[in-house]
């Protein structure tokens, strides 16, 4: 059985359904989180509990975000905005959401690619030397990798940079061209390395026991062309499956690494939102961030996919 | 639905399970890792109990003569930007950060609870609903779930606890679920059901026990988790604020001086780092133990 066009399509459609499904949840909670706020949206506005503004200008902007209306309208509003792509304006920066975060992503996409990039090179660098090997090379790769995984972003930062920046001043402390990348992208890179690296070590040792690794070398194959070739094939699967909630996981780890490398981005301003109770703002990077995650797991699936010719008929049925 | 595979247990489509070579030597080697995260843990949890028997100095006492000294015989982990003595805080600190971690993993699992419990025995209509709320809850990566919460609610020791928690619900939730799942249509279920046992009765002395061994060791790596992640928190400033000795804070505050006194965040982090390693160690342990890789 081909996949025929139609097919494709069809599932296409209904993974693009449940993906908009879901941010229409997404938009939904968070949505109402916002109403959950004790306290008057207008005074945080106008410049929280200290500022003491008079009446009516509590009424005037109370009418001009809207607050004055009844919640179901509001929430109207919201999703209506949503779709045109407009999610608000900011009450500390009175810019609008959007435009904050279309500046801001680039960045953080930025790094987050770079430390997908050095994860998987750490992954399958570790795989490949030390997967399914005896004696002390297996056990050293194996719990290396349980220490990396267990790094926190906020102290391989602050260590990366006392050490890197600081004391052997090889690079700059802070830099908004390539050489400021390497260190976040290493704080966010490694510590995912190390557990994809988990991941595709466990299925690299269950392939090597397989039946087409034995048929390879008895046709002449040398070991390192079988492991490169064939085995690693099957070991990266679970990891690329697992690459779509890596991303999300380095999203959510850059807002650390940014505050660390003052490094501007979506994570920044994130907690510069939520420190200053900027719903708005919080509202906006969550949901553009969980809209990112969610299409990041489709393309992962996709990729598996890919990968893996198997997949090719089952997926999308599942 | 495959867009949105979670996390954790993902095996391959033909990954079958292999009987791994014994390693002897590696028994050696993992008693001796066991032993040493033994140590941490212990270690950790009489700083929590009994910290004015660890520390040599108290955690809130101001020497600004002696501010920003590095580590020496002294001061093991040097002092900070009021002369506090780092070693101390770290210890006292041990306290807070724990009630923080196990707080939040407990208000994880009890939320996780009800929801597994709902979906795996509420019939269809519920599972469907608690298979969707769990999704949803999914589609916000890592902390943000969390940030949200301390944006609304504000900055609290309190709300750093049920944000954390409330992070980490969704993922056991599912593992709840699934585990109810897979024991409600066990035969000791069915036999308990055929003696005439009530249903609250099966409910708490059979299935839940049952359906909870499993996850204990989740539980363990769950606490190592949600004690780095209140740390993450505090350490962006949302949480404990100071001076109170908690770890999360005191890496707050050292981020202003990591050029000056590197060890102000160097020592908190560290022994969050051994902190959790250990458990991870320990959990690690215990599957094997329970023989709870089953789960996967």
């Amino acid at each position: 059985m081909t996949t025929t066009p139609a097919l494709a399509a069809r599932r296409a459609l209904t993974t693009l359904a449940s993906a908009a499904l879901l941010l229409w949840a997404v938009a939904t909670i968070v949505f109402f989180l916002q109403h959950l706020v004790p306290g008057d949206p207008a005074q945080t506005i106008l410049g929280g509990a200290s500022a003491n503004p008079p009446e009516e200008t509590l009424e005037a902007v109370r009418a001009q975000y809207g607050f004055d209306q009844p919640l179901l309208v509001q929430y109207g509003n919201f999703l209506a905005g949503l779709v045109r792509g407009d999610l608000g304006e900011s009450y500390t920066m009175k810019q609008p959401v959007t435009a904050i975060v279309g500046e801001q992503i680039l960045p953080t996409l930025q790094l987050t690619a770079a430390s997908l990039l050095i994860a998987w090179a750490l992954a399958i660098g570790l795989t490949l030397l030390t997967a399914g090997r005896r004696g002390r090379l297996a056990r050293l790769g194996a719990s290396l990798e349980v220490v990396l995984a267990a790094l926190p972003h906020f102290w391989l930062g602050v260590v990366l940079l006392v050490v890197v920046a600081v004391v052997l001043q090889w690079l700059p402390v802070v830099d908004d061209g390539p050489a400021g990348l390497i260190l976040p992208a290493l704080t966010l890179g490694i510590p995912l390395g190390g557990f994809l690296a988990q991941v595709t070590r466990d299925e690299f040792e269950t392939a090597l026991q397989k039946p087409f690794v034995l048929s390879a070398l008895s046709r002449g194959a040398s070991p390192a062309a079988v492991r490169w070739r064939q085995v690693l094939r099957h070991a990266a699967l679970p990891g690329i499956a697992l690459s779509g909630w890596g991303l999300g996981s380095l999203i959510s780890g850059a807002v650390v690494v940014e505050v660390i490398f003052s490094r501007q981005g979506i994570g920044q301003i994130l907690v510069a939102a939520v420190t200053a109770q900027d719903l708005p703002l919080v509202i906006g990077v969550t949901f553009v961030v969980a809209a990112v995650y969610v299409l990041a797991n489709i393309l992962s699936d996709l990729a598996t996919v890919l990968v893996d010719p198997r997949l090719r008929h089952t997926i999308g049925h599942a | 639905m495959t867009t949105l595979a979670p996390p954790a247990p993902v095996t391959a489509p033909e990954a079958a399970p292999t009987p791994r070579p014994a390693r002897r030597r590696r028994d050696l080697a993992g008693r001796i890792g066991l032993l040493a995260a033994s140590a941490v843990v212990a270690v950790v949890l009489l700083a929590a109990l009994v910290p004015d028997l660890l520390a040599p100095q108290d955690p809130l006492e101001i020497s600004l003569s002696e501010s920003f000294a590095p580590p020496s015989a002294e001061h093991l982990f040097g002092t900070d930007q009021s002369g506090r003595d780092v070693f101390s805080r770290v210890i006292h600190g041990a306290r807070q950060s724990l009630v923080i971690g196990i707080g939040a993993t407990a208000l994880g699992l009890l939320g996780a609870l009800v929801l597994g419990l709902l979906g795996g025995l509420g019939g269809r209509l519920a599972d469907g609903a608690v298979t969707r709320v769990i999704e949803v809850l999914y589609a916000f990566p890592g902390i943000l779930l969390a940030l949200i919460l301390i944006a609304v609610y504000g900055n609290s020791a309190l709300t750093q606890m049920v944000a954390v928690g409330l992070a980490t619900m969704p993922g056991y939730a599912r593992m709840v679920r699934s585990q109810v799942l897979a024991v409600r249509d066990s035969a000791y279920v069915e036999a308990a059901r055929a003696l005439g046992h009530s249903s609250p009765r099966i409910l708490l002395r059979t299935l839940l026990p049952n359906a909870f061994r499993p996850l204990t060791v989740l539980i363990t790596l769950g606490v190592g988790q949600a004690i780095v992640w209140a740390a993450a928190l505090g350490f962006l400033g949302m949480g404990v604020q100071p001076p109170t000795a908690e770890w999360g804070a005191m890496l707050n505050a050292g981020r202003t001086y990591i050029q000056q006194a590197w060890w102000m965040d160097f020592f908190p982090g560290i022994t969050i780092v051994l902190f959790t390693l250990s458990l991870t160690v320990l959990g690690r342990h215990l599957q094997r133990a329970t023989d709870a890789g089953a789960l996967r």
